[in-house]
Formats: C-alpha cells, sequence, structure tokens
C-alpha cells in the first residue's frame, strides 16, 4: 500500500484556454468547444486521436453527454467528474492517470464552467441541500474565506488596518499580473488605494478582494512521455499529482484556529514527495495558486511552504510573489483577474504553466526564473472553505529527471 | 397542593420608539416604545424562549405531562405548531402538545386549563401584534411570551403560587374582530364595550373572591390584561382594590402582548412578590376571566433567572421604523442577487429533529468529543456509533471567528455569523441574532436561542443562533 506517484510517466502535449470573461453570447458548449479546438490544434492532432476524455464541470451540465454531445465525439469514454473548485484539476489528475495505466494512448482533461448566465452574483446553480434539514447556516464564499482574515490578524499581531493592507496588496498584485494577459477577464491594474477603499462584501473583504465571477473553459492533452516529443519539442512532464479531501473537522474543532488549511498542507507535502522538491521557494519557477479570495493567497503562501508560518504577510508586503519576485505566484492574474469558472480553473492554471514553463508567455509578464534556470512550475487549487475542503497540488515541469 | 410551580417570560431584544412612527407617517405617534419580535422569531420561537426560561429548574422538563400553547399569530394552520415547541424542549413524545390558536383570549383559556389540570401541564402565551403602519394595534402592541408550569400533584416540585380560585365568564361581543387571513383587526367603537366589560370583570372577580373567601381589599396585586385599553383602565379604576395594588400595564415600553399579555403582566408581578401574597389576575376578551394566586414561602428562591424588567431594560436602542416595517412584511425590499433561500426537506429534518429543534448533538463515548451537527463517525478517534446524545441549547460559548456577510440573502442584511466554540469542548458556525457588527468579535460571550432563520417556499425553518450574552445578567443558568 501507499501513494507512488507517477513522475514524468505522462507528459502534458498540448492545451487550449479561452479567454475568461462574460460571455453573454456564447455557451458552455462553445467555450469547450473553443479550448478543446485549441489544445488539438496546438499538439498537431485532431479529435480522432483522442482514446478518452475526462471532463470537469460543477454546474454546467451532468454526464459525458455534455462534452460527447457538443463536440459529437463517436461513441469515446466521456467520463464526468466533480470535486468543487478543484473539478477542473481532477479531471487533469484522472486523464494523466489513465495514461499512466497503459489503459489508453492519448487522453484529454477538459473543464468548463458557464456561470453568467444565471443572473446571480457569486456562485451559484448549485444546488447542495447537504443535511437538507437546512442547519448548516450556509453563508455565501467570500463571508466563508474572510473567517480567515480576523483570525490571522489576532494569531500574528496584526492590526486590522495591516492586515486590509497586506490583502490588497495580493489584489493589487494579481491585477497588475492580469493587466499583461490578453486572456484574463480583468486587465486594468487598479490602484492600492481603490482596492482598499472599495464596497465592503463580507468581513473585511472588500470588491476587489473577491474573484470575478466569469465564464471560460481549458483543455490539455496527455500522452506517455517516451511518446511526448512526437507532439511536441516542449513537453510538459508531470512531476507530481497530489488531490486529497479533508475529514471536514475544522467547523467542529475548536482546535482549529483559521490561519491555515490543513488540507492543502497535506496535499504539498505529498506533491513535493512525489516531485523530490525539498525547498518549494528556491526551485519552483512560479506557482499558480487559487486566490478566490485575497486572505486565501495569503495563507496558501505559508501552507504551501512558501513562507515561514506567521511571515507570509510580509513576504507579500515585500513583494517576494509579485512579477519580478524571487517566486512569482500566479503570473497570469490568478483568478482575481480571471474570475472562476469552476470547472475550468484547475486547467486555466496548468495553462500558464504551460505557457511560462514553454517560454510562450508574452514578454511583458514573462517570469524571469525560467530563464535563470529553474524548470518546475505548480498549480494548487481548493474546494470548499476554511476548515472543510478539497486541495489539488501538482508540479510539472519542462525536463525530465536526470 | 396543586398551584403554579415554575413561570418564565420573553420579551423580544428589538425596540420601536412610537415618536418614529410619528416622524415618518405624521401624527402624534403616543409615548415610550414598544417590543418587536426580530426578523428571525414568531410566535412559535417566542414560545420556546419563554418556555426554557420556565423549565430551567433541573428535573422540571421530565415531569411535564401536556403543553397548551396560545397565540393569536400562530405560525402554521392545520399544522400543529405546539409540537415544534416540544420538539425544541425536548419533551417525552408521551406529552400532549396541542395549540389554543385564533383568539387572544386563548391565553386566558390556556392558562384556566392548566391551572386545573390534574396533571402537571405547561402552558405557553405568545404573541405578535401587528397592524396596519401607523394603526393604534401597531403603535399600542408588542409582542413577546409567557410560560408557566401547574402542578405541585406530587411531592418535589414546590407549588411557588397556590391557586385559590379562578372564574370565567363567557360573552359573545362584537369588539374586536379580524377575518381569516386578514392582516388587522377590526374594532367596534371602544366604547361600546367598555361598560360591558366592566360588568363581566365584577361578576368573575367576585365569584372568585367568593369561592377563596378573600376581601378584595386583601389582594396585593391586581393584574389587569386585555386588547380593550379603556375597558381595562376602567377595571383599574373601579374594581375597589387598594390603589397601591394595581400593577402597571408595561404598555408604554413594551406595548400589548395580546394573548400573551396577561402572561407577561403575571410574570413581572411573580418576579418581585413576596411570600404570602394575593394576586388576582383579570383577563378581558370575549368575557371576562379571574385567577386568584397567593405565593408562598418557595417563591424567592424559584423566580425566572430572566425577570421581566430586566429584559426590558436589555432591550436593543429604538430600530428604525422602515426596519420594522420590512420585518413585519410592510414594506417589500429590493432582494440580494441571489438564489432564493431553499426551505428545508421534510424528511432529513424530521430525522434531526432532536438536532435541528432541540440543539442535541452528540458527544463520543470513547474520546469525549463534542460533535455539532451529530455524527455517527467520531472526528477525533473515528470510533463508528459510539455516540451519546449531548444536550447543547443551554451551553454557553466563546467566538473564535466571525464574518460580517453582506451578500447573503437574509430578511435583515448584513447576515452576522460566527464560529462559536462551546465551553466543555465542540464548535459550530452559526447566525448571531439580536447583534450588531460591534458584537462580533473574537472572544465574545454568545448562548443559543431557538429562531425562525429564514420562511421559505411557505415553509419556516427553525434552528438555533448565537445571541450575546448580555451584561447583567448572570452566567451559568438559562
Amino acid at each position: 500500500m501507499g501513494s507512488h506517484g507517477i513522475r514524468d510517466r505522462v507528459a502534458i502535449v498540448g492545451m487550449g484556454c479561452t479567454p475568461f470573461g462574460e460571455h453573454w453570447t456564447r455557451s458552455a458548449d462553445d467555450l469547450l468547444i473553443d479550448a478543446v479546438g485549441e489544445a488539438v490544434t496546438s499538439a498537431g492532432i485532431t479529435l480522432d486521436d483522442i482514446d478518452a476524455y475526462w471532463f470537469g464541470t460543477q454546474a454546467s451540465g451532468v454526464s459525458g453527454l455534455t462534452l460527447s454531445r457538443a463536440l459529437h465525439l463517436p461513441h469515446k469514454p466521456v467520463t464526468r467528474v466533480e470535486n468543487m473548485c478543484a473539478t477542473g484539476s481532477e479531471a487533469l489528475r484522472n486523464a494523466c492517470y489513465a495514461v499512466a495505466s497503459g489503459a489508453y494512448d492519448v487522453a484529454m482533461a477538459v473543464g468548463v464552467e458557464k456561470l453568467k448566465d444565471s443572473g446571480m452574483s457569486g456562485l451559484s446553480g448549485t444546488v447542495i441541500p447537504g443535511a437538507g434539514d437546512d442547519s448548516r447556516g450556509e453563508i455565501t464564499a467570500p463571508a466563508n474565506f474572510s473567517l480567515l482574515a480576523p483570525a490571522y490578524a489576532a494569531k500574528y499581531g496584526l492590526a486590522g488596518e495591516e492586515m486590509k493592507d497586506v490583502i490588497t496588496r495580493i489584489a493589487w498584485k494579481n491585477h497588475v499580473n492580469g493587466a499583461r494577459n490578453p486572456r484574463a477577464q480583468f486587465r486594468k491594474e487598479v490602484p492600492l488605494e481603490r482596492i482598499r477603499s472599495a464596497p465592503i462584501v463580507a468581513g473585511m473583504l472588500g470588491v476587489f478582494d473577491c474573484s470575478g465571477v466569469s465564464d471560460g473553459s481549458a483543455a490539455a492533452i496527455v500522452v506517455r512521455a517516451e511518446d511526448a516529443y512526437k507532439y511536441t519539442d516542449k513537453p510538459i512532464f508531470v512531476k507530481a499529482l497530489s488531490f486529497v479531501a479533508g475529514p471536514a473537522d475544522g467547523l467542529l474543532d475548536p482546535e482549529y484556529d483559521f490561519t491555515t488549511f490543513p488540507e492543502v498542507v497535506a496535499s504539498a507535502q505529498e506533491a513535493y514527495r512525489q516531485a523530490g522538491i525539498t525547498d518549494p521557494r528556491a526551485e519552483l519557477a512560479l506557482a499558480e495558486v487559487h486566490d478566490c479570495f485575497t486572505p486565501t493567497e495569503l495563507v496558501l503562501m505559508e501552507d504551501l511552504g512558501f513562507s515561514e508560518r506567521g511571515q507570509g504577510w510580509k513576504d507579500v508586503t515585500s513583494g517576494a510573489f509579485d512579477l519580478d519576485g524571487s517566486l512569482p505566484v500566479n503570473p497570469d492574474g490568478g483568478l482575481k483577474a480571471f474570475g472562476h469558472p469552476i470547472g475550468a480553473s484547475g486547467l486555466r492554471m496548468m495553462f500558464e504553466a504551460w505557457l511560462q514553463l514553454r517560454g510562450e508567455a508574452p514578454a511583458e509578464r514573462t517570469v524571469k526564473s525560467v530563464a535563470e534556470g529553474r524548470s518546475l512550475a505548480l498549480t494548487h487549487n481548493l474546494g470548499g472553505g476554511p476548515g472543510e475542503c478539497v486541495s489539488f497540488v501538482s508540479v510539472v515541469g519542462s525536463q525530465l529527471t536526470e | 397542593m396543586a398551584g403554579l410551580i415554575a413561570y418564565g417570560a420573553y420579551v423580544p431584544y428589538h425596540r420601536l420608539a412610537r415618536t418614529d412612527v410619528a416622524a415618518a407617517l405624521g401624527g402624534k405617534g403616543g409615548k415610550g416604545t414598544r417590543a418587536v419580535a426580530g426578523y428571525d422569531e414568531d410566535s412559535t420561537s417566542m414560545a420556546v424562549e419563554a418556555a426554557r426560561g420556565a423549565l430551567a429548574r433541573d428535573g422540571l422538563r421530565a415531569r411535564v405531562s401536556q403543553l397548551f400553547l396560545a397565540t393569536a399569530a400562530p405560525a402554521y394552520l392545520d399544522k400543529t405548531n405546539a409540537t415544534a415547541v416540544h420538539a425544541a424542549l425536548g419533551l417525552d413524545p408521551h406529552v400532549l402538545a396541542a395549540d389554543m390558536a385564533g383568539s387572544v383570549r386563548s391565553g386566558l383559556g390556556a392558562l384556566v386549563t392548566a391551572a386545573r389540570s390534574p396533571v402537571t401541564t405547561l402552558t405557553v402565551l405568545s404573541d405578535l401584534r401587528t397592524g396596519l403602519p401607523g394603526g393604534s394595534d401597531e403603535v399600542a402592541g408588542g409582542d413577546g411570551a409567557a410560560a408557566f408550569v401547574f402542578g405541585g400533584h406530587r411531592n418535589g416540585a414546590p407549588v411557588i403560587a397556590e391557586l385559590l380560585a379562578h372564574d370565567t365568564v363567557s360573552d359573545e361581543i362584537l369588539d374586536r374582530w379580524r377575518l381569516p387571513g386578514a392582516p388587522v383587526s377590526r374594532v367596534w367603537e371602544e366604547r361600546f364595550a367598555e361598560e360591558i366589560y366592566v360588568s363581566l370583570a365584577d361578576r368573575a372577580l367576585t365569584a372568585a373572591l367568593d369561592h377563596a373567601a378573600v376581601d378584595i381589599g386583601s389582594i396585593d396585586h391586581f393584574v389587569v390584561a386585555g386588547l380593550h385599553a379603556r375597558a381595562c383602565a376602567a377595571v383599574r379604576r373601579t374594581a375597589g382594590v387598594r390603589a397601591e395594588a394595581v400593577t402597571p400595564d408595561l404598555a408604554g415600553v413594551i406595548g400589548n402582548a395580546g394573548t400573551a399579555q396577561p402572561g407577561l403582566l403575571l410574570a413581572d408581578v411573580l418576579d418581585r412578590a413576596r411570600s404570602g401574597e394575593t394576586i388576582a389576575l383579570v383577563v378581558l376578551g370575549d368575557g371576562a376571566g379571574v385567577l386568584l394566586l397567593r405565593t408562598t414561602d418557595a417563591l424567592p428562591a424559584h423566580r425566572a433567572a430572566r425577570p421581566v424588567a430586566a429584559q426590558i431594560a436589555q432591550g436593543s436602542a429604538p430600530m428604525p421604523y422602515a426596519t420594522y416595517l420590512s420585518w413585519r412584511g410592510l414594506l417589500d425590499r429590493e432582494p440580494p442577487r441571489r438564489p432564493d433561500p431553499e426551505p428545508p426537506y421534510a424528511p432529513p429534518a424530521h430525522r434531526r429533529t432532536g438536532w435541528k429543534y432541540g440543539f442535541v448533538a452528540s458527544r463520543c463515548e470513547k474520546c469525549a468529543t463534542r460533535h455539532l451537527p451529530p455524527d455517527r463517525v467520531c472526528t477525533s478517534c473515528r470510533s463508528v456509533d459510539a455516540m451519546t446524545d449531548e444536550p447543547m441549547a443551554d451551553v454557553r460559548g466563546t467566538v473564535a471567528t466571525f464574518t460580517v456577510d453582506r451578500l447573503a440573502a437574509t430578511p435583515s442584511p448584513p447576515m452576522l455569523v460566527v464560529v462559536v466554540d462551546y465551553d466543555g469542548g465542540g464548535r459550530f458556525r452559526c447566525q448571531l441574532t439580536d447583534a450588531t457588527e460591534a458584537d462580533a468579535v473574537i472572544g465574545a460571550r454568545v448562548e443559543m436561542t431557538f429562531r425562525r432563520t429564514v420562511t421559505a417556499s411557505g415553509v419556516h425553518n427553525y434552528f438555533w443562533k448565537a445571541r450575546p450574552v448580555r451584561t447583567g445578567e448572570t452566567e451559568g443558568t438559562h
């Protein structure tokens, strides 16, 4: 028994990603057709070459038919997966394992979500009765993640204004990055003061502390590592895929202090073990993390091992995670600038790793760490909220390990 | 000896200043304030709060044999409301729970029924009084509840007030009425029924005094309740009791709570009466009724933990009139751009009645970890099906972290949310009510209160919320 990982056994050889945004004139079908088309074109193949599909969406369709109907796929296996906001990553993980197992030569992971058609603010269209007795006291996603802010500030002695400065800077940084990304929903830099003084949504969080509501789709083509160079001279090799569903005891257990996601710590440690990483801050070229709300990104810096406990806010403030910092975090603009079409986000993150490690990101937001010799990227996303969540961490690289 | 063995009262936290009504609508508006049930309260939830106060004494709950809920503002028709109170109190399934609903006089009916019942009886009087904006029922009305346990037939439950006598006279009078579904009452010219009520009160009072062989001059506390304010005032003035025995009607500070008013006034007297005093409770409405009680030596040691006067003193600063109107459904405000709230589903709500209504969690038999909500698998040692019930309704806690949700669908935005760590272990995230944003801070002390969280698709969702422990209240007991 044990978790063995599939380091360097599969590679991503093609990817596609639509612009994310308010696609009023386009359906979920339109978006996934575009992402899938871009992916097969980039790999130089056709859909006839794909042997199996893993399709991720939370609320924009059920069953494999959502994909096969849109593409009129001829009798191929299509599995729909869902794991809250980690749905896109879960689709990729399953596609990778399917190829690594030897069951298929070529697999595709596709993620899509159409949020804007609902007319609601925030995530919607997901009726989850839960216990069904309506005793859960459901709160909105920004309120749920805002629970982190007072707890973090209290534990590490930050005054309310200091804490607000820290999360404001995270939003500012991701908007700076997103302004340099043609696929981002929000493509303008936003001044610190405007972020700071924006209308409050929940707790300490203003409008700019929250990721947007957008539509989008992304796709990836996975093959065995030894076949990778048949498709591209710049494949991305999968080093680690780590996913955990937590025991969901943070809302039951007074020991949980709302300054960490234990699920992220566990999945990150497992990913680093699979990938052979000992110092992620120094070894990674970039990280794409789940900045659904700004306090989430702050806590993730510590949970992912980029900062010491209680020090993340100082690293944020000093610019360590800026585009030109020691470890660029969310160089594509993150959920902050892209919005969060749930099924697509994990694959959108991987798309940025794909671009950066292949040297294909636009010059104005290319991370210099790749040119300096780093070849590994991390993607992370999570679903749920503080106290009960699922967490995914991948590590991919442009080089096979010696 | 049979008689009253326990009581409790509930005055909601919120207040409306009558001058604010006048400021918005013009006119005089009147003096003082009225009590206002929160947007998350109704006659059922207030009944639970009052009954919790009455049953706070150890062992009393197990002795209750029947429960009557009297209200003129039932949360449901057809469906019994007393069963929700029964569930929230965790009473034995064999305890009869029945409504006496529809008329304000049902409060008198429930009291008399309980007082002369051969078994220990919990009777709860609860009401919301609503009128059209600016009308006298809105301005003079009030909300609240009171609960009484009559028993003492067996040893072990000291009687705090002996029932000396009672009498009722019934009379068919068209002085106040409301068609089912109508939002407000209609009232005949007030002077019409005044003399009739004075006469009816005299007949009932005389009968009760004769039966008990008590002289009217020896009444120590003369309580008169009823929606006919002129008639009540006339009875107080002309009945012949000593002037100092006439008790205040509290209408200036909390308004007239209709069905619950005689209960609240009686509770207020019991909060301060001395041993061996005689109380006459006169209730006017479709006739008259009188309960004649004499307090015992046991009263001082068995008063309610939360006196009516203290609850009045701890009420909120006056709320905006527009907020009151929107809470009452008289001002239809723009909802947030969110999906409509979901109603609870009947089967899971029924499967989890103990949790949902009683706030009964579970405790692991192996490692003593508390679980809110109750689990089958222990989150700590992962033992399966090794749990015992853990009632949590009266356990206080401390806020671990909090938020203010400005996007959530709630009848009274913003929604205050707290993560509560309970004394003795266990954690639960829930709403904070009867509070302002300043009350939601790490370290704040909270207690649990039974509320109607939302009404969706015609279904009331009852569940528990936290509320701040107000200063001046003793820690420990409910």
